[in-house]
């Protein structure tokens, strides 16, 4: 076991899987010669030489329509989206071509992309955004979304091991500021399972991504108030975990997701719909949504603390459904 | 080049072929037995089935929706193709998809997205795919005259370049996007221009003479498989249907239509073989006698065979389906 940061988890588990898998080559903007924007592909350059860490030009459509061709022909390739945000630019190729490959006419699309999203970086509209929201409603894709350094790795493995398309939300504010210890030996996180981040009786709060980490904050002054929470790390948010969500309902009967993504139409919504749907009886109180304000992301520092949910939220939140 | 007999004989035998089911396609399109809508190549035929033969066996081909040439020569047969139509579970597809959206690896063909040019970057993929694993193979792309002026078609094209892939893109230019002509899409005279913009060879055929469509994309084919990169061939035809069979074509003028009807691709291909004495009267009518029967045979085939349950219409969404405790 040692200790390594979030994007070092990512970083190794490309390098393992480039290792293990010659079918397996990264492809994106800046990747190569220089390593990569926030240089997760340091060194691979000169390890795997440039057709298996391909520089492009600035097209994001047209890299993410090569990494389908080159996929359904037998080549496993991992895209990265310099920022999150630029993924817009090849909606219709993932939309349209990955997810529905499979479906439509049996071809299986094992492409992962990287996805660098979230806020909290003072990036402002176009550096900051929650992207999994854009592709939620898109059936085919799968979504994963870590945490923690050990779930990134992990995932990141599963999710280029897996024969579906698979969009991997890593959380930029994250990259260098949370650790875990990582076994020395192969692991996969499997793709579609939510895990329980933290036991408790009281109130559910259902999240994902840097916002683990504010429930966990929230958590522990609730915790000095005597209410326990427990925390469940969604990891794959398409196609959702039911089964875990369900399972934490019935057993603390009320519940706060939370997301960092904006709130209309988003996870959220439909994680509670399910929840009102099929497990209605169990409820104690109203389902409360924390998310995102429904603007996009500003850039002043006090504007942007206002726009993403805040630990402060998560207390209130929990301290007014407490009292059903 | 010379061509051979024998290979003179198959491209009038596909291009026979194609015009035969998409005109039976037509008919009961018409008939209402196929629903949804009825694209076809009608006019365009040399195109496709020139581009498709050229093709070796391990080669990738990324067609779009007046490909039908294509789709017969890859080996996906006229039954699978005809059930498609109708939406039955021996289609190609299983009736997950319709018409002209086909796609079958097992025969090298990458399926078709309605997103006119998607397939430009997307074979350019399967050309870095072998690139990258040092395979002798290329892959081949097509779109239309109006698929040019999307991003994908240029994004495909210069990532093509920049990186000297085995690749070959093809265009179809039949002068009309649905209803819009090209004065209206472009201002340039010929699309082959778009390629000078990516350092990128481009040559422009008679799209109507399937034997000059299939000599120059067998050439492009072999400078790209030899590490010459990619190559761009603009065939210059006309459909001389709608858009698809439900639009009169009314903003085509006549006189364009008379005009081209005279250049016909079959009637060229007849004459070709004939006045070149490569064959006989008797011959063509033999072939084309195999194509109706063949024709007919898929349809009863089609007509005959089961519809999918509607449960199945759940199945296949993952190639990885999430794994059940």
């Amino acid at each position: 076991m040692r200790e390594i940061t979030y994007l070092e988890a990512i970083k190794e588990a490309l390098d393992e899987e480039m290792k293990r898998d010659p079918g397996v080559f990264i492809l994106g903007e800046d990747v190569g010669v220089y390593g990569g924007a926030f240089r997760v592909t340091e060194g691979f350059y000169e390890k795997y030489g440039e057709w298996r860490i391909l520089d492009t030009p600035l097209s994001e459509s047209g890299f993410t329509g090569a990494a389908i061709g080159a996929a359904l022909v037998g080549m496993r390739p991992v895209v990265e989206m310099q920022f999150a945000d630029f993924i817009s630019c090849a909606f219709d190729q993932l939309v349209n071509v990955a997810a529905k490959n499979h479906y439509r006419w049996g071809a299986a699309t094992p492409i992962v992309v990287r996805a660098p999203y979230g806020g909290n970086i003072h990036g402002g509209a176009f550096h900051s955004q929650c992207i999994e929201g854009f592709f939620f409603n898109v059936a085919g894709l799968k979504i994963v979304a870590p945490s923690t350094a050990y779930d990134a790795k992990g995932l990141l493995k599963a999710a280029i091991r897996d024969n579906d398309p698979v969009i991997y939300c890593e959380h930029k504010y994250l990259y260098r500021r949370i650790k875990d210890s990582i076994p020395e030996e192969d692991y996969v996180v499997p793709i579609g399972k939510a895990k329980i981040a933290l036991e408790g009786k009281d109130v559910s709060i259902i999240t994902y991504g840097a916002m683990v980490h504010t429930a966990f904050e929230a958590a522990q002054a609730l915790k000095e108030k005597g209410i326990s929470c427990e925390i469940i790390d969604l990891r794959t948010i398409l196609p959702l975990d039911k089964k875990s969500i369900f399972t934490t309902v019935k057993k603390t009967n009320k519940v706060v997701v939370l997301h960092e993504q904006t709130k209309t139409g988003g996870v959220g919504a439909e994680v509670s719909s399910l929840i009102t749907e099929y497990c209605f009886d169990y409820l104690d109180g109203p389902i409360i949504r924390i998310a995102a304000q429904d603007t996009p992301v500003p850039y002043s520092a006090q504007l942007e603390e206002a726009f993403i949910p805040q630990t402060k939220d998560v207390i209130s939140a929990v301290e007014k459904l407490i009292r059903y | 080049m010379d061509v051979k007999r024998e290979d003179l004989l198959q491209l009038y035998y596909y291009l026979k072929l194609t015009r035969r089911l998409e005109d039976r396609v037509t008919s009961l399109y018409h008939q209402g037995k196929i629903l949804g809508g009825a694209w076809t190549s009608n006019g365009t035929e040399a195109v496709s089935v020139g581009y498709g033969y050229a093709l070796e066996r391990n080669d990738i081909a990324a067609p779009y929706f007046r490909d039908m040439g294509v789709f017969l020569i890859r080996g996906i047969s006229a039954k699978r193709i005809m059930a498609q139509y109708f939406g039955k579970r021996t289609g190609v597809t299983g009736g997950k998809e319709g018409n002209v959206h086909i796609g079958d690896l097992n025969f090298g063909v990458i399926g078709f997205p309605s997103h006119l040019a998607d397939n430009y970057p997307v074979g350019t993929g399967a050309a870095l795919a072998f690139k990258i694993r040092g395979e002798k193979r290329i892959a081949v792309a097509c779109t239309g005259d109006g698929g040019t002026s999307r991003g994908d078609f240029h994004e495909g094209m210069n990532f093509a370049a920049v990186r000297k892939l085995p690749m070959v893109f093809i265009c179809n230019n039949n002068q009309y996007a649905y209803s819009t002509p090209l004065r209206l899409q472009m201002n340039i005279k010929d699309i082959a221009e778009r390629a000078l913009a990516y350092g990128m060879p481009s040559k422009i055929v008679d799209g109507n003479n399937v034997v000059e469509v299939y000599k120059a994309a067998k050439e492009a084919y072999e400078i790209a498989r030899n590490g010459g990169g990619p190559t761009f061939i603009e065939c210059k035809t006309m459909r001389m249907h709608g858009h698809s069979e439900h639009d009169s074509a009314k903003y085509v003028p006549r006189e364009l239509l008379d005009e081209w009807k005279k250049k016909d691709p079959i009637l060229n291909m007849e004459k070709y073989l004939l006045e070149n004495n490569i064959s006989q009267k008797a011959e063509l009518e033999s072939i084309d006698s195999r194509v109706k029967k063949e024709i007919e045979e898929a349809e009863a085939f089609a007509e005959q065979s089961p519809y999918p349950e509607p449960e199945d219409g759940l199945k296949g969404l993952y190639a990885t389906p999430i794994a059940e405790e």
